[in-house]
């Protein structure tokens, strides 16, 4: 049990690449903090050097209230589970999630006890005599959660454990990983890139972007308003659409707010309505594309003008094109005109380089 | 295989028989050489059907030796060839294993260098040093042992560099979990890594193996002791200039024990490559 700390933390590779670019994050005990953001942000360099399988170039890493950035990662009291497992091949199940534990000079018995607990819970008792390859995916997945269960660290590091699985098993263990934590109440720091992954798991989230964290805090709270246009379309699918609020037509239905600069709207957010809210925005579109997904339906429809100011970031629309989400399954036909509009509360302004919310 | 039409068939299994003989006749007329009487063959008189001769013969190969010649029992000889033989797998593995892991797995001051010369020392093969290599081994004392015979053969950069690309492809990742798994270097190596070599070592060992066995220069130079000659060298002094006097079904019976250890070691270890080929890791 322990908080995990990251106090300006920065990291810099051998030839001069700078891939963490000084984050703060504190995890207190027991809470499941998820790092999210786009390949390539620097998600599992963090990770690994919470780890210690990176070296720290700058700042703190303190976990349980001891500074580890000297310290090797056997005596961190931590536990990883890998994207690819990284299980012993000639190992079987067994030895597999009791190689840590020997290493330590634990007891026979004792290791065996806690292998076999491990193996209950995750329903692998019938396989603990076979090697990794004669598992499934999803078995291997859990072998490598049990190599980390057993050890009774202080924390558990996942570094996109679930992205090799299929879609189905992937949110069944989803949720076994959430009972599990739960459970067992052990601080843990899991990177995904996949949003709805992070949204459902996490206590905390921190969306990262190009090595800086982008915003901090309760899911729900960084859906609701998100503190830039680069969290706004990443949380969130389909992504928030944004839009410039210079156009004439936008600018006059926000009055004085249409200073901010970029105006976000969510895609469920909107209802197809000849009326204009007051104090909301309406928008007349033409539709291009229809998807029906079964209990809901995307819109995707153009606008007549054609706005290129706001540059397309990861995630996000091209300028001019709105996705709206209706319920069910009823859609107006492609090629028809709509009008859309969304109430004052649901919409999100933002400094015209989207690096600021503005509250309305 | 896709079928073939039957014309083409039987003529492709007949060239491939036609092959089979072509490779297979002179170890048949050793084999049929070696159990039958000397004074036929020195007549040129030997027949292609066994003779009657074999236990003899083989008796006196193994046990007694040429009568003239060399006189050195061929057991003794073939001990000799195996534990050089062994020394030089077994050592070639060792040393390269390790040196292949010290360059994958360690950051050390001149490591791109010291691989290159590694590499480089490939195009150095005994032939090319061979006398600088016997004036080290005479310095050393060691003529005449099994240390002269096997040592300057061990170093290997073959297998240096075979190692070091298979260990390329181990996952990082296993490094990593076995680091927070509280494994040093050393257990890495021992837990993980050699275990995962298995069927590298395998397939290295046969090789090397019949590499070590079929040594010639080397032992003709560095031993002078009939008791410590190698059984290829053995042959060789057992063929005389004067051919009447050469003790042909012996030289034959030596030339068909020669063979056997390789093909037993290739017999045994193909079973466990293959097994290790059928079960690949990861
Ligand atoms: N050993 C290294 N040397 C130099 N640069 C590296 C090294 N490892 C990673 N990087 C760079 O650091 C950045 C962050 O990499 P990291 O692996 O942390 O990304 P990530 O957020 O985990 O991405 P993904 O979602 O694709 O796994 C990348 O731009 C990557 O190119
Ligand atoms: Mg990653």
């Amino acid at each position: 049990m322990a908080n995990v700390t990251l106090r300006n933390v920065r990291k810099t590779y051998p030839g001069g690449f700078e891939a963490i670019k000084g984050v703060n994050v504190d995890v207190g005990d027991g809470q499941f903090c998820v790092l999210v953001g786009p390949s390539g942000c620097g998600k599992s360099t963090l990770l690994r050097m919470v780890a210690g399988l990176e070296t720290v170039t700058g700042g703190e890493i303190d976990i349980g209230g001891k500074v580890v950035n000297q310290v090797e990662p056997a005596d961190r009291d931590i536990a990883m589970v890998f994207q690819n497992y990284a299980l012993y091949p000639h190992m079987s199940v067994f030895n597999n999630m009791a190689y840590g534990l020997r290493n330590r000079g634990m007891k026979e018995a004792e290791i065996k006890a806690r292998v076999e607990e491990a193996a209950r819970v995750l329903e692998l008792a019938p396989m603990l005599d076979r090697k990794p390859r004669q598992l499934s995916g999803g078995q291997r997945q859990r072998v490598a959660m049990g190599r980390a269960i057993v050890r009774q660290p202080k924390v558990f590091l996942f570094d996109e454990p679930l992205s090799n699985l299929d879609a189905k098993l992937r949110i069944a263990m989803r949720v076994e990983i959430r009972k599990l934590q739960r459970r067992l109440n052990t601080t843990s720091i899991y990177v995904t890139h996949d949003q709805l992954e992070a949204m459902t798991l996490a206590d905390i989230l921190v969306v990262m972007n190009g090595g800086q964290v982008e915003q901090i805090g309760n899911p729900l709270a960084i859906y609701e308003k998100p503190a830039t246009t680069f969290v706004a379309s990443f949380i969130g699918a389909p992504p928030m659409n944004l839009m410039s609020t210079r156009p004439d037509e936008i600018k006059s239905q926000l009055g004085g707010a249409g200073d901010a600069g970029i105006l976000g709207i969510r895609p469920e957010d909107f209802v197809i309505t000849d009326q204009t809210p007051a104090g909301g925005v309406a928008l007349p579109l033409t539709v291009e594309a229809i998807e029906r997904v079964g209990a809901e339906t995307f819109v995707y429809g153009s606008r007549q003008q054609d706005d290129k100011r706001v540059a397309a970031t990861p995630g996000e629309l091209p300028p001019g094109e709105i996705i709206v989400r209706i319920p069910g399954s009823e859609a107006p036909p492609i090629g028809q005109k709509i009008r859309v509009a969304a109430v004052r509360q649901k919409l999100h302004l933002f400094s015209g380089d989207g690096r600021t919310r503005i509250e309305a | 295989m896709v079928e073939q039409e039957g014309f083409r068939r039987y003529v492709a299994h007949i060239v491939l028989w036609i092959g089979i003989a072509i490779v297979a006749f002179p170890v048949y007329v050793a084999i049929v050489a070696s159990t039958q009487d000397n004074a036929l063959i020195a007549n040129g008189q030997m027949s292609l059907l066994p003779g009657g001769h074999f236990f003899e013969v083989y008796y006196q190969t193994i046990f007694v030796g040429t009568s003239g010649s060399t006189r050195e029992p061929v057991a003794n000889m073939m001990l000799n060839s195996l534990v050089m033989a062994l020394l030089i797998a077994v050592g070639k593995i060792a040393i390269s294993i390790i040196s292949a892991y010290g360059i994958v797995y360690f950051r050390f001051p001149f490591r791109m260098p010291i691989f290159w010369i590694i590499f480089i020392t490939l195009m150095l093969p005994v032939e090319v040093r061979i006398y600088p290599t016997y004036k080290i081994v005479a310095d050393l004392h060691m003529l005449d042992s099994y240390a002269g015979l096997a040592l300057p053969l061990i170093a290997s950069a073959t297998a240096t560099l075979l190692f070091r690309q298979f260990f390329m492809t181990v996952p990082d990742e296993l490094l990593e979990a076995s680091r927070i798994d509280g494994a040093g270097p050393l257990r890495f190596f021992w837990d993980t890594l050699l275990p995962l070599s298995r069927t590298n070592m395998a397939a290295l060992f046969v090789i090397l193996f019949i590499l070590g066995w079929n040594q010639y220069l080397w032992p003709l130079l560095i031993t002078t002791r009939d008791d410590m000659q190698t059984i290829q060298i053995g042959i060789r002094k057992m063929m005389t200039t004067n051919d009447a006097l050469t003790e042909w079904p012996i030289v034959m019976a030596t030339a068909v024990l020669a063979m056997l250890p390789p093909v037993f070691v290739v017999v045994a270890m193909q079973k466990l490559f293959v097994r290790g080929l059928v079960e690949t890791e990861k």
